[in-house]
C-alpha cells in the first residue's frame, strides 16, 4: 500500500526536508531541536532495532516463548516518545520498545515478560508513568482515557501552564481500531473532554489481516465522527512524528480535549515470532517500505547537518556493546519460585490462597531428595 | 430505625463519599435521576457532577475508564444498571480489573467497586433478573460480596469502597424495598465473613443475598415441624469463608446450599464440593443444592417455578433428614 497523499511528512525518504506553507509550523519545531535531542533520536532508533533483532534471535534459540518485533516502527515511536513531557502518562500497547527505552525501561525488562518470569516487568512509578504493556487489544485505551479523565478531575489540564499541565498518550495499532473498547475510549474521551492523544500506529497488518479489512475509510478520518481533531502522518519520519505529537499533546494539555494521530508505518518483521508473514504478504510491498526505512533517511539528514562519521560509528559500537550485555543478561535470567504464583492476587492476605500456597510448597518439597535441593 | 435496603445503600454511599473525596460514582443514569433504582438519588446534588456523573451507555467504558481513574488515585464506584447488562464489561473486569495488581507484581492497587443489582422476584423482562455471580467468582483477583439485610448493605458498601482491591458488590434488588433495622453506630462483621444468622442443630442452610430472608422463613416453618435449622448468610461469595461453613456443617451434619443462580458449575457447586471434602466424616447426608434450573432465566410469569421457593427448600431439608 503506498503512502497516503494525506500524510504529513517532513523528512523525505532521501533524507531531505519537504517544504510547503502547511509544513512551516513543523519546521519551526524541529529547528528548535538541539543536537543532543537529534542524537538521542538516532541513538534510540538504532540501538532499539539492534536489541530487537537480537531478541528475535534469542527467541529462535529457545530463550523465550515469544518475541514481538518493532523493526520498522522506530520513527513514530521515538518521535512521539520524545514529544511528551515528564508529567505525562504513557499507555503503550505491547510493541513500543523504543518508547519504553526513552522512559528507562530496558529490553531486558521487556524480555522478563516474554520469557515467562512475570506478566508485567516494571513499575510505572519508576519510569515516568510509562504503563505496562497490555496484550488484550485495545483494552488499555479505556484505561488511558480514564486516567486522562482523572487529570481533568484533578484540574491538571487547561490551566494555561504547559510546564505543569498534564496529558496522556495511548498507543494502539490498526487492528485495535476495530475493537469496541477503542471506540468507547474515543466516545468517553470526547464526552468528558479528556486530555488524551490517541496515537495509532497503522503498520498495515494485524497479524495476517490487512488494514483494508479493518476499514475502508482512512482511519484518521474516523476521528471526525467522534468530534476529535485528527491528522495523518508519515510514521517513518521521526521529525514529523515529534512535531505533530508535541503539538497535539500541548493541545490536549491546554484543555482542547482529545486528539488523534494516525502514523502510517510498516511492520517489517513478523507480528510475533509465532507468525510467518511470507504466507500473506508480497515482496513488493515489503520492498516499498524498506525503501522508506526510518533510520536510513534520518542518518542522511544528520550527515547533511554535519554529524560526524565518528558519531555514527560510536552509536554502532554502543549498539554492539548493549546487544552483548543484553544477550548475557537474558541468559542469566533465573527461574521464579513457585510461591510467586500466589503473590499479589489480592493486596491483603487471603486465607484460601495461603492454604493453596502452603500445600504446593509442601508437595513440591516432597520431591526433594534427602540431603536438600 | 427501620430503613429500606435502597435507602441504606444510599446512606452508605453518602457516608463513603463524605469520608473520602477520592470516591467517585459513575454509571448510566446515576446523576440527576439517581439510577434506575434510585440508589444514588441526591448524591450528585450533594457532591457535584464532578464526583457523581452519568456515563455514555457503554459498560466496558464504565469499567475501563474506572480502572484508569483508579490508576490516577481515585476510588470509583461503578453502577451496572442490571445483572444481565454486565457482560459488555466482562472483558475489562476479568482480563484487566482482576489481574492488574498481579500484572504489576503488587505495585498497583485498584480500589474499584462495581455495583450490580441482581436476582429475580421482580417480574421483569429478559436480562433483568439474572444471577451472574459464578462467572466472576471463577476469576482470581476479584472479591464478590452480597448483603442480605439493610444493615449489612449500609456497612458492606462502605467496606467495599475502602477495600484496596476490586469488589463486585451484588445488590439483591428484590430486597431493595424491604425495611430492616440499620444501626449506623454499630458496624457489621467484616464483609469477607459468613455469618450464622440463626443457630440450629439438625441441618445447615446456606445462601446469599435475597434468598437469606427466605431461608429464615423456611427455618421458622421447619422448626414448627420439629427440625432445628441453622442459617448461614454467605455474605462473601468470593473468597468464601470456609471456616464458618465447615464449622456449621460439622455441627449439624447436614447442609443444603441455596441460590437463585443455575446450579451447573455455580457457587453452590463449589460449596457442596468443598463441604464434602472437608466434612465427609461428620456428614449424615450428601450436601444438597437448591438452585435455579439450568435454563435461561424464564419469562417472568414462570419465575416462581424457576426460582428456589420455601417449598423447594423444605423439600430439600426433608431429603437431607431422610438419611
Amino acid at each position: 500500500m503506498p503512502l497516503s497523499p494525506d500524510a504529513l511528512q517532513l523528512l523525505q525518504p532521501d533524507g531531505t526536508l519537504a517544504t510547503g506553507d502547511h509544513l512551516e509550523p513543523y519546521h519551526a519545531v524541529i529547528q528548535g531541536l538541539g543536537e543532543d535531542q537529534l542524537e538521542l533520536m538516532y541513538r534510540t532508533m538504532v540501538i532499539t532495532r539492534a536489541l530487537d533483532l537480537e531478541a528475535g534471535t534469542l527467541q529462535r534459540q529457545g530463550q523465550m516463548a515469544l518475541w514481538v518485533p518493532s523493526v520498522g516502527q522506530e520513527a513514530c515511536q521515538v518521535g512521539s516518545g520524545m514529544a511528551t513531557r515528564r508529567q505525562d502518562a504513557v499507555f503503550p500497547a505491547y510493541r513500543e520498545h523504543s518508547v519504553a527505552r526513552l522512559h528507562g525501561v530496558s529490553m531486558l525488562q521487556i524480555v522478563r515478560m516474554m520469557r515467562g518470569l512475570t506478566h508485567g516487568g516494571w513499575d510505572p512509578k519508576d519510569h515516568d508513568n510509562f504503563r505496562l504493556y497490555t496484550l488484550v487489544i485495545g483494552s488499555h485505551t479505556l484505561h488511558a482515557t480514564g486516567y486522562a479523565m482523572g487529570i481533568g478531575l484533578d484540574g491538571k489540564a487547561g490551566t494555561g501552564n504547559v510546564e505543569e499541565d498534564e496529558a496522556t498518550i495511548v498507543y494502539f495499532g490498526d487492528g485495535a481500531t476495530s475493537q469496541g473498547d477503542t471506540h468507547e475510549a474515543m466516545v468517553y474521551a470526547q464526552s468528558y473532554q479528556a486530555p488524551i492523544v490517541f496515537f495509532l500506529q497503522n503498520n498495515h497488518w494485524a497479524i495476517s489481516t490487512p488494514v483494508r479489512v479493518q476499514s475502508r475509510t482512512p482511519l484518521y478520518q474516523r476521528a471526525a465522527g467522534y468530534g476529535i481533531p485528527s491528522v495523518q502522518i508519515d510514521g517513518n519520519d521521526v521529525l514529523i512524528s515529534y512535531a505533530i505529537t508535541q503539538q497535539m499533546m500541548n493541545q490536549a494539555r491546554s484543555g482542547a480535549g482529545p486528539q488523534f494521530i494516525e502514523a502510517l508505518t510498516y511492520r517489517i518483521g513478523a507480528h510475533t515470532t509465532s507468525d510467518d508473514p511470507t504466507k500473506y504478504r508480497d515482496d513488493e510491498e515489503l520492498r516499498f517500505w524498506q525503501e522508506r526505512d526510518p533510520i536510513g533517511r534520518f542518518r542522511v539528514y544528520l550527515g547533511d547537518k554535519g554529524f560526524s562519521e565518528e558519531f555514527f560509528d560510536q552509536v554502532d559500537e554502543q549498539a554492539r556493546d548493549e546487544v552483548s550485555d543484553f544477550r548475557s543478561g537474558v541468559l542469566a535470567l533465573g527461574k521464579p519460585d513457585s510461591s510467586q504464583i500466589f503473590q499479589h492476587v489480592y493486596s491483603a492476605a487471603n486465607k484460601n490462597l495461603d492454604e493453596e500456597a502452603a500445600w504446593l510448597a509442601e508437595f513440591e518439597d516432597s520431591f526433594v531428595p534427602e540431603g536438600g535441593h | 430505625m427501620a430503613t429500606t435496603m435502597a435507602k441504606a445503600l444510599n446512606d452508605g454511599l453518602r457516608a463513603a463519599m463524605a469520608a473520602d473525596d477520592k470516591v467517585l460514582i459513575l454509571g448510566e443514569e446515576v446523576g440527576q435521576l439517581g439510577g434506575v433504582f434510585r440508589i444514588t438519588e441526591g448524591l450528585q446534588k450533594e457532591f457535584g457532577p464532578q464526583r457523581v456523573f452519568d456515563t455514555p451507555l457503554a459498560e466496558s467504558g464504565i469499567v475501563g475508564t474506572a480502572i484508569g481513574m483508579a490508576m490516577r488515585g481515585y476510588r470509583p464506584v461503578c453502577e451496572i444498571q442490571f445483572d444481565g447488562f454486565v457482560y459488555p464489561a466482562f472483558d475489562q473486569i476479568t482480563t484487566q480489573l482482576a489481574k492488574l495488581t498481579y500484572r504489576h507484581e503488587g505495585s498497583l492497587q485498584l480500589p474499584v467497586v462495581i455495583r450490580i443489582p441482581y436476582g429475580g422476584h421482580i417480574g421483569a423482562v429478559e436480562h433483568h433478573q439474572e444471577s451472574p455471580e459464578a462467572y466472576f467468582a471463577h476469576t482470581a483477583g476479584l472479591t464478590l460480596v452480597s448483603p442480605a439485610t439493610a444493615h449489612d448493605a449500609y456497612w458492606m458498601i462502605q467496606d467495599a469502597i475502602k477495600n484496596p482491591d476490586p469488589v463486585i458488590f451484588f445488590e439483591p434488588k428484590s430486597r431493595y424495598w424491604q425495611k430492616g433495622e440499620v444501626d449506623t453506630s454499630n458496624p457489621s462483621a467484616d464483609m469477607n465473613k459468613a455469618l450464622v444468622v440463626r443457630p440450629g442443630t439438625d441441618v445447615t442452610l446456606i445462601g446469599h443475598g435475597a434468598i437469606v430472608s427466605m431461608l429464615m422463613q423456611v427455618a421458622e416453618i421447619a422448626e414448627g415441624e420439629g427440625t432445628s435449622v441453622e442459617v448461614v448468610d454467605l455474605r462473601s461469595i468470593s473468597p468464601i469463608d470456609w471456616d464458618t461453613l465447615v464449622n456449621s456443617a460439622r455441627s449439624t451434619g447436614r447442609a443444603v446450599v441455596t441460590q437463585e443462580a443455575p446450579g451447573n458449575v455455580s457457587v453452590g457447586s463449589e460449596i457442596a464440593a468443598t463441604l464434602a471434602e472437608r466434612t465427609f466424616y461428620t456428614l449424615e447426608a450428601p450436601v444438597i443444592r437448591v438452585s435455579g434450573f439450568d435454563t435461561p432465566f424464564p419469562p417472568a410469569q414462570l419465575e416462581s417455578s424457576y426460582l428456589p421457593s420455601v417449598d423447594r427448600i423444605l423439600d430439600a431439608i426433608d431429603r437431607a433428614m431422610a438419611y
